[in-house]
This record gives C-alpha cells, sequence and structure tokens, in this order.
C-alpha cells in the first residue's frame, strides 16, 4: 500500500514531464541497443575466427615427435650419475612416428568420461604429379564420420561428399587451392608419388575449403586404409589421435595425464593456440567497454533530468514532507522513476538491440575463404541480454540515486519560508 | 483540559552570520479545541515559533510535547509519522500537486497514513470537500480553480487524517477580503462544530480578533 502509493506519485511526476523521460529512456535504449549489437556481433565474429582453428583442432591431439631420446647411455653410467653431461651432435632417434598399441590406447581414451569422442589419424607425406611437376603436399587418412562429428569436417567439403571417401575405394578430397593447381575435378585421377617411391592412382571425390589458404593448397584427405595403403603398413599404424574433451578448460591436464599414461606425446590445445584465446578476449574486453561507456553517459543524461525534475518539482517536495512523508520516502520516489526510466529504455533497447542484430545477420558476407559462411555472423547469446538489462538497472539506479538523495535532504521549512 | 500541545522553554538561535536568539524562553500550551492565533510584527518569531512547534525544524533548544509525547529531535521518519497523523496544515501559499486532481491531492496524506482503504479514504476526502463546500471541484486539475478554492483544498488536505491540531501559517495572506473572512468562516466552523484545535500565524488583527486566544509575540517572547 505504501509502496503502491509513491509508485503512483513517481508514475505521475514522470507523466507530467513525458517529454524529458522519453529523451532519458531513449538514451538507455540506444545505449543498450548497441550494446547487444556490439556484443551480439563481436562474439559471433570470434566465434566465426576461433572455429576456423579451434572447432577443427583436437583439444588433445597423442603423436610420438621426432626428437633426441630423452636417455642418452651416459646417463645409465653409474660413474657419472651425479655429474652434468654435456653430449654434442645428437640425433633425433629413428624409432616409429606412429604411435605403439594404438588400438589399446583408444579403447582407453573412450572410456574416460570426459571425453567427447575421439578420431584417428595417419598421416602421409606424398608428391602430387601433374605432368612433368610435382607438387608436395600431404594427405591426412582420417575417419570421415567421426572427422565430421567432432571437427565439422563435412562443413568444408564444398564439392561431393565426405562420406564418399569411406564409399569409393582409393577416393581422396583436395583442397581447392590444390585441385586448381592440378586442373582435376570430381571424378578425375590424381597421380601420386610417396616419399618411398611408390606411385599410386586416387579418384577425385570432393574437394574443401578450409578457409586458410595455406591449408588449401597442400592438404588433402583420404580413408585411413587408403594412407595405410599408401604408406604400405600394418592396420594399426595411426600417426596421432586427436581427442575432442567435454569441457575444453580441461584440456592441459587431461594432456599431461596422457603423456604419462601411454609414454607419448601429447599436446593441447592452448598451447597449441594461445594466440586464438587472447584475440577473442580483447575483442570482447573491448565490446564490454564500449557498451558500458554507452550506458554511463545515458546515466549522466538520466542523472541530468532527474535533478531538473528535482529542481522543479521542489514546492511538491516540500509539501510531501510536510504532511508526512518521510525523507526516505521521497528518495524512493525518485528511485523508482530512474529505474522505471532504466527498466523500460532497457527493455525496448534489447528488442532493438535484437532486431539490429538480426538485421546484421541478413547483411551478406561472402569471402572465399570462408565457404559456409552467407551473412555476417551473430552470436545471439541471452546472456548478453541478461548482461544489458542488469547494466542498465544498476546505471540508471546510480544516476537516480544522488539527485534522490538530494531530494530527501530538502529542508521542507526552507521552501516554505522562501515563499 | 486536554493539553494537545505543550512547549517548554523553547530557544532558538540563528548561527548565521552572527548569533541571534530568536526564540527567549517560550513555554505555552494549546487545549483541545481551541482556536489560537499567533500575532506579533514581521521579523518576531512568530513563523519561526510555529515551524519549530510543527516538528518540521528541529534546530531549537527545549521541549516540544504533542499529545503529551515528547518530540525527538533526531529521528526524522518518526517526525514525519507525527505530522502525517497528527498536525494538519495550511500555509501562505496553497501547495497543491498540479499532476493530481483536487480529491487525490486531498487524499495523499490519508493514503500515506495507510490506516483506512483507499476507497474509505475517498469517502472521506468527499466529506471533508463537502464540509468546505467545493465537492463539486473533486475531479478537477489542481492548476484549473481559483486561488481561494485551492486555499480551501489546502485546507480539506489538512483535515483529511483528523489531525489533533491545524498548524496556519498567514493562510489568508494571499487572499482577497472576500475569500479571507470565507476562509475564517471555515476555521470558525471546524472549531464551533468540530472541537478542532487551530493555532494560526497572522498579522491582520480582524482576524487575530475574532479568534478564542490571541497569544502576542515581540522579539521572540511572548507578551503577558
Amino acid at each position: 500500500m505504501r509502496n503502491k502509493l509513491l509508485v503512483s506519485i513517481a508514475k505521475s511526476l514522470l507523466l507530467a514531464r513525458w517529454k524529458q523521460t522519453l529523451v532519458a529512456a531513449v538514451g538507455v535504449t540506444f545505449s543498450i541497443t548497441m550494446f547487444i549489437t556490439l556484443l551480439s556481433f563481436m562474439s559471433g565474429l570470434n566465434d566465426l575466427l576461433d572455429g576456423l582453428i579451434l572447432n577443427r583442432t583436437a583439444h588433445v591431439r597423442i603423436y610420438n615427435d621426432i626428437k633426441p631420446n630423452k636417455n642418452q647411455p651416459i646417463n645409465s653410467n653409474a660413474a657419472y650419475k651425479n655429474a652434468h653431461n654435456f653430449i654434442g651432435s645428437i640425433k633425433s632417434d629413428a624409432s616409429r612416428q606412429a604411435i605403439y598399441n594404438s588400438a589399446a590406447i583408444m579403447e582407453t581414451i573412450k572410456k574416460d568420461t570426459r571425453v567427447l569422442g575421439l578420431s584417428p589419424k595417419v598421416t602421409a607425406q606424398v608428391f602430387f604429379n601433374d605432368g612433368s611437376i610435382d607438387i608436395t603436399g600431404s594427405i591426412f587418412g582420417i575417419n570421415s564420420t567421426e572427422e565430421s562429428k567432432l571437427y565439422h569436417f563435412d562443413e568444408y567439403v564444398t564439392a561431393g561428399n565426405s562420406a564418399d571417401l569411406d564409399n569409393v575405394s582409393n577416393g581422396i578430397i583436395l583442397g581447392k587451392g590444390l585441385a586448381d593447381k592440378l586442373l582435376v575435378g570430381i571424378g578425375d585421377a590424381v597421380q601420386i608419388t610417396t616419399s618411398k617411391g611408390d606411385r599410386f592412382q586416387l579418384k577425385v571425390v570432393g574437394t574443401f575449403q578450409s578457409g586458410i589458404k595455406d591449408f588449401d593448397n597442400v592438404q588433402s584427405y583420404a580413408s585411413i586404409n587408403t594412407v595405410q595403403k599408401i604408406l604400405s603398413v600394418p592396420k594399426d599404424y595411426i600417426t596421432s589421435i586427436q581427442v575432442k574433451l567435454k569441457d575444453i578448460t580441461q584440456a592441459p591436464k587431461v594432456a599431461k595425464e596422457y603423456e604419462q599414461l601411454f609414454q607419448t606425446d601429447a599436446e593441447d590445445i592452448q598451447t597449441a593456440n594461445s594466440q586464438f584465446e587472447t584475440g577473442s578476449s580483447i575483442r570482447t574486453l573491448i565490446s564490454y567497454s564500449v557498451g558500458i561507456t554507452l550506458l554511463i553517459v545515458a546515466g549522466f543524461g538520466i542523472y541530468n533530468i532527474l535533478n531538473m525534475m528535482i529542481f522543479e518539482k521542489m514546492d511538491s517536495i516540500a509539501i510531501l514532507k510536510a504532511t508526512g512523508f518521510s525523507g526516505n520516502d521521497v528518495k524512493r520516489v525518485f528511485i523508482y522513476i530512474a529505474i522505471s526510466i532504466g527498466f523500460f529504455g532497457g527493455i525496448v533497447g534489447l528488442l532493438f538491440g535484437f532486431g539490429l542484430s538480426a538485421t546484421i545477420d541478413q547483411i551478406p558476407f561472402n569471402t572465399a575463404s570462408l565457404p559456409t559462411i552467407k551473412t555476417y555472423p551473430i552470436n545471439y547469446n541471452p546472456k548478453f541480454y541478461m548482461i544489458g538489462i542488469v547494466f542498465s538497472l544498476i546505471t540508471t539506479y546510480l544516476a537516480g540515486w544522488f539527485p534522490a538523495r538530494k531530494a530527501s535532504k530538502i529542508d521542507p521549512v526552507v521552501i516554505i519560508r522562501g515563499k | 483540559m486536554n493539553k494537545i500541545l505543550e512547549a517548554k522553554n523553547i530557544n532558538k538561535f540563528f548561527h548565521d552570520p552572527v548569533r541571534i536568539q530568536v526564540l527567549a524562553d517560550l513555554t505555552f500550551s494549546i487545549n483541545k479545541g481551541e482556536f489560537v492565533s499567533l500575532t506579533g510584527k514581521s521579523g518576531c518569531g512568530k513563523s519561526t515559533l510555529l515551524y519549530v512547534l510543527s516538528t518540521m525544524d528541529t534546530d531549537y533548544e527545549g521541549t516540544l510535547f504533542i499529545d503529551g509525547e515528547e518530540m525527538p529531535k533526531k529521528n526524522e521518519a518518526f517526525l514525519a509519522k507525527i505530522r502525517n497523523e497528527k498536525i494538519g496544515f495550511v500555509f501562505q501559499f496553497h501547495y497543491l500537486l498540479n499532476e493530481f486532481n483536487v480529491l487525490e491531492n486531498v487524499m495523499l496524506p490519508g493514503l500515506k497514513l495507510n490506516k483506512y482503504s483507499r476507497e474509505e479514504v475517498e469517502h472521506r476526502a468527499m466529506e471533508k470537500l463537502k464540509i468546505l463546500g467545493i465537492e463539486q471541484l473533486a475531479l478537477k486539475k489542481s492548476n484549473h480553480i481559483s486561488g481561494g478554492e485551492k486555499q480551501r483544498v489546502a485546507i480539506a488536505r489538512a483535515l483529511i487524517n483528523d489531525p489533533h491540531i491545524i498548524m496556519g501559517d498567514e493562510p489568508t495572506g494571499n487572499l482577497d477580503k472576500k475569500n479571507s473572512d470565507l476562509v475564517f468562516d471555515i476555521f470558525n466552523k471546524l472549531s464551533d462544530e468540530f472541537n478542532q484545535t487551530l493555532l494560526i500565524v497572522t498579522h491582520d488583527p480582524s482576524f487575530a480578533e475574532r479568534t478564542h486566544r490571541i497569544i502576542h509575540m515581540e522579539d521572540g517572547k511572548i507578551l503577558p
């Protein structure tokens, strides 16, 4: 009842000065609109750029690195146990690139509850023969269903079908750049030479565009079987296992654990691609600071308008206090005014922000490197809308608080006797 | 007799620019049903005394009792409640809120008191307007009525919570002869018919003469 009365007084004061109120609310609306649009667009862009690498990269990659053996014979010599050894001209050892006991490792990883899925990979360095020209390149042997499921492989296959890798024997999907160099299309054959000198003929079943041109110029994909055949290695020959986790932040921990457990090398995505995270977080920071700056400016607008209103309504405040409204009641009236400007301005701002982002979402955005993107990317994360409305309420509350306190301190005697 | 208002040894000083005593050791009381006028020359401290008695001005020495209860000087919210419940004000200027109509203006302190439902407060407000003969103005905007009518609406607003005492600071100061008489007649009627206690500051001798009791002030003191 008491609050209802204060609210109705606040409402009458608001409506009596509806033009000023509107200007204040438009300020909030504008800043919330820009805040939402900016964040949606920025984070859409972030997701897109991160997706270029992060979506296609394993969270943990298990492989055998080419490097010198850590256990050099001198270390086993008891006589030099407490000495430091300097050994010159060590060569990386000729241990095999394949992961030892890969089938068992894959079984173990599949049982790990933190793991979303995994896909094995075999890499072969080859020459693509085009008449007298040899183009260096690599063929990745993949399981196309797993690869599509975990790393969106099918999205990048712009011509042909990724599933044909398994369906067509000796099928290959070439990078767009590579296919253009070789002047081949779907159905054509390409000739390759392995590093050991064996020759093979593969059938092109598609081309892909990864968005990174350097990749497209050298890479191609085939089924694991095909690559194993090219390398003339047995069925358990796997050069790397790509693990995708449920929670990407766990990657460094899991990588360390697997390195210990399987006695191989394991690399996490954070170490491999640290620059992307930095870029994303800085872009997000910029959008937030611009959005908050806009809101603060709107807050000053509200502050001014409320100050003016209090100046105009001095008499009304005096009589309210004379007839029994306490300083606190008066303060509340003005805070209600500020909050309602923030609330309604903010809600309209959210709607406009949604509308503007949806409009941007329709603007065509075609780039050769991003075949799956047709329009500007927008992220409709409800989190932004929550933050937007909460921020608008907080800024308007603060903007209202100081004038409201001033109003509550008005001495009715001074006003009434001053007449 | 039932003392509605009692002041004991009230002293008040103005500090700026120099310390001046405006009220000098005032002790007096007002009984229920009395119609008292407070007169004196400009600057004698009569308005200052009224604002001290109204609880709005707490910068004084001495003690003030309203309805037998001592008024604290610090508790602003409590004093606001006392003003709401026990004191009705009529000022020289009407101080009606232009955003509301006449009826709503009268109802505001009643709604604030929160003793009766909205419908009841509305009904009571209409009754007060009827006593003052302005019930036909109830739904008009408060800036669309004449000055005399505004002052009568302000009196109705002062009456809404059936206060123990009505305090007036030159309520007829801004009105012509006809409207002044009208306001006086209203005060008189309230005093006679409703046994309403009134304390009115005025410098109009003809107004003061017609009240039950005159408190005459000079230089911050009450003349015997």
